[in-house]
């Protein structure tokens, strides 16, 4: 075992993984029930792995003694991801999470091997009999955020900062444009892609540069808050996103639309310890309590954040749908018609801008 | 494109460029005399914890500088050590420097992520912040903008015109013919190093508390690896690190501003540019083959083992 681990040290290194890599935590208990936690990046990063912690302390508050988690942050996708999940199931873990898009096939292989330990997997649409999958509904929280921007903007160009050009940003980017479609078509979508999940300086670089063209509210789909902080400092507004930024932009913060997989973690401990826990692909959003609005900025006017919490309310109870039609293209084709719903499923692969998107998706 | 909006994409080029400029300053006094340090990335995400963390805690920007210096420093002692007295492969020990100061960092500053300070703000010069077009950007910037001219002044003269810049690239260029006119190699060296963690910790500590004053795991985002790049690509020259680092900071607002103008440009092509545009000019500055490899440091990488 020993050996092994310094197996494990040195081909971390070597794949330029930093030491934190494999640093573990474990709470001590009495024969509990083992829940482990596998993240793509660094608790630190104050954006989706720390909200997936969040989420794991959340259970040990939950149940105390009952549960004993573990988790293995900065863990690359693809083989090393697999061997970490085994040692995972190896070492008597009754639950395993793996919460990034490029652990589902390593996910799956494991789970075939382990059948009496149950796996979740984030984000991805692979399931086995021991292997369900769960995702949030980030677009409810955009298009709220969308309709405050909407309202509160002056000069009516919004920003938004993206990081790459897959479905999950494109649909997100889609929900504020539509939010504007509703609310304020005067107002103008500006965005920028930075290439990054991750990089506060770029991140800073690109809030700057929108508001040296006129924007006053700035959204993103990167992690760090360092557009909050730019916005602060030049009295623009800024939405949060992952994780609450409050503390970033006390007058700047309009809004954070946050992860919160908590509820999901303890739904899902306490199914499998029962044993009512069944394979599934769980889509969690505002009326599941997997993404909230912790709070608005107290500029905002009433009505606005009256306004915005029917919106909430109706996406709780389904009569507000951010995607329901008549949606039409940048073209100006009709793609849902009206009375239809694009599905989950559709959303997954969304590749085209609404209507009103002046620039194009990045090829 | 109107003037303000030119003006303000230069304040921005020169903001985006200082922390290239500092470290590759840095790292050039360092390559200068012989020693090639990959720890760039590891030194300055070193000083951007130290000098986030010590300002959070007391208050003082200052400190919080000082002390981001101190702990290049002392990243770079430990490379010093190594690869000096065990002469150690210099490659190998740079990178793992940056390795250690990534997970060093990670480990130090888990608990201040998401924790908010005053940042750095700017000091405008009377009557010149207000000129025209270059007003902001020469004269309305922070005080380490400001140093970093004095800094990039400072080693233009120290290695162009001083006698102990001359000890420096006569150690760089032949540590063993140094040696024998009885210059002191390894003094030079560990001089040239100390130089170098110290210029990696002020640029980690410009991003950590200037430009964005927050600290996140990684948050130098491989700036380190860009500086190492400029050294390289402005053939060990003090001015062409400077065109190089701005130019650098440049390209990489342009592609940000063109996409907020709407241009139909690939955003991908636009992320490009940077790179492209510093290696491009610097590349064809440097392209007199002869001259070029006059000025590479000569002993560059290797270790020097005689005790002088």
């Amino acid at each position: 075992m020993k050996r092994r681990q310094f197996n494990k040290l040195v081909t971390g290194l070597a794949a330029g993984v930093c030491i934190s890599a494999l640093s573990t935590f474990s709470a001590q208990a009495a024969d509990p029930f083992k829940v482990g936690f596998v993240y793509v990046g660094p608790v630190g990063d104050h954006g989706w792995s720390y909200q997936h912690d969040q989420g794991r302390k959340s259970v040990e508050a939950e149940f105390g003694d009952k549960v004993q988690t573990t988790y293995v942050e900065n863990v690359a996708e693809g083989a090393d991801a697999q061997r970490v999940i085994y040692n995972l199931a190896k070492t008597g873990h009754d639950l395993i999470f793996t919460t990034s898009f490029g652990f589902m096939n390593p996910t799956l292989k494991v789970a075939k091997q382990f059948p009496d330990v149950v796996f979740e997997h984030a984000t991805g649409y692979k399931t086995a009999k021991n292997m369900g999958t769960y995702i949030s509904t980030t677009f409810e929280g955009r298009y709220v955020a969308g309709y405050v921007a909407s309202q509160v903007t002056k000069s009516n160009k919004i920003g938004y900062i993206a990081s790459f050009p897959i479905p999950e940003v494109i649909r997100d980017i889609n929900a504020v444009q539509l939010a504007l479609n509703e609310y304020n078509p005067e107002a103008e979508l500006k965005i920028i892609w930075v290439n990054s999940w991750f990089d506060p300086g770029k991140e800073a670089d690109a809030a700057n540069a929108m508001m040296d063209q006129g924007v006053d509210v700035i959204l993103q789909h990167t992690d760090s808050p360092a557009a909050m902080q730019a916005a602060e400092r030049r009295g623009a507004y800024a939405v949060g996103q992952a994780s609450d930024m409050s503390s970033f932009g006390p007058n700047a913060h309009l809004l954070s639309v946050v992860d919160e997989w908590g509820p999901h973690y303890i739904n899902t401990v306490k199914a499998v310890m029962d044993g009512t826990w069944k394979p599934k692909a769980n889509v969690e959003g505002m009326k599941e309590g997997a993404i909230v609005i912790p709070g608005f900025n107290k500029s905002i006017p009433a009505e606005v954040v009256t306004h915005a919490e029917v919106l909430i309310a109706g996406i709780k109870d389904g009569s507000v749908y951010p995607f329901a039609g008549p949606i039409k293209n940048k073209a100006g084709e009709v793609v849902v018609a009206e009375g239809e719903r694009m599905s989950y499923e559709e959303l997954e692969k969304m590749n085209w801008y609404v209507e009103g998107i002046s620039s194009d998706i990045p090829k | 494109m109107d003037i303000d909006l030119i003006t303000n994409i230069l304040y921005a080029m020169i903001r985006t460029g200082t922390p290239l400029l500092i470290v590759a300053l840095g790292e050039l006094v360092c390559e200068k005399s012989g020693v090639l340090n990959l720890g760039q990335e590891g030194m300055m995400l070193m000083g951007a914890v130290v000098g986030f963390i010590v300002t959070l805690l007391s208050g003082s920007l200052l400190l919080g500088f000082i002390l981001a210096m101190v702990a290049g420093v002392l990243m770079s002692l430990i490379f010093g050590l190594i690869t000096m007295e065990l002469s150690a492969n210099q490659v190998a020990t740079g990178l793992a420097l940056t390795i250690f100061g990534t997970g060093l960092s990670a480990f130090v500053g888990s608990e201040f992520v998401g924790k908010p300070i005053e940042g750095l703000d700017p000091v405008f010069i009377p009557v010149l912040t207000d000129l025209p077009i270059i007003g902001r950007m020469l004269f309305g910037q922070d005080l380490v903008v400001y140093l970093s001219f004095i800094l990039f002044g400072a080693v233009y003269w120290f290695i162009n015109y001083s006698r102990p810049g001359l000890i420096l690239k006569a150690v760089g260029e032949n540590p063993h013919a140094a040696n024998a006119i009885g210059l002191p190699v390894f003094k030079t060296r560990y001089l040239a190093i100390i130089f170098g963690g110290a210029m990696a910790g002020l640029a980690g500590g410009y991003l950590s508390l200037a430009y964005t004053p927050l600290w996140a795991e990684n948050m130098t985002a491989g700036r380190g690896w860009i500086a190492l790049a400029l050294v390289v690509f402005a053939s060990w020259k003090a001015e062409r690190v400077l065109l190089g680092a701005w130019l650098f900071g440049l390209a990489s607002i342009l592609h940000l501003v063109f996409q907020g103008l709407g241009f139909s440009v690939s955003p991908n092509l636009l992320a490009m540019l940077p790179y492209l545009a510093t290696v491009v000019v610097l590349v064809i500055l440097s392209s007199n083959q002869t001259r070029s490899r006059l000025v590479a440091p000569m002993s560059l990488g290797n270790p020097f083992h005689a005790r002088g």
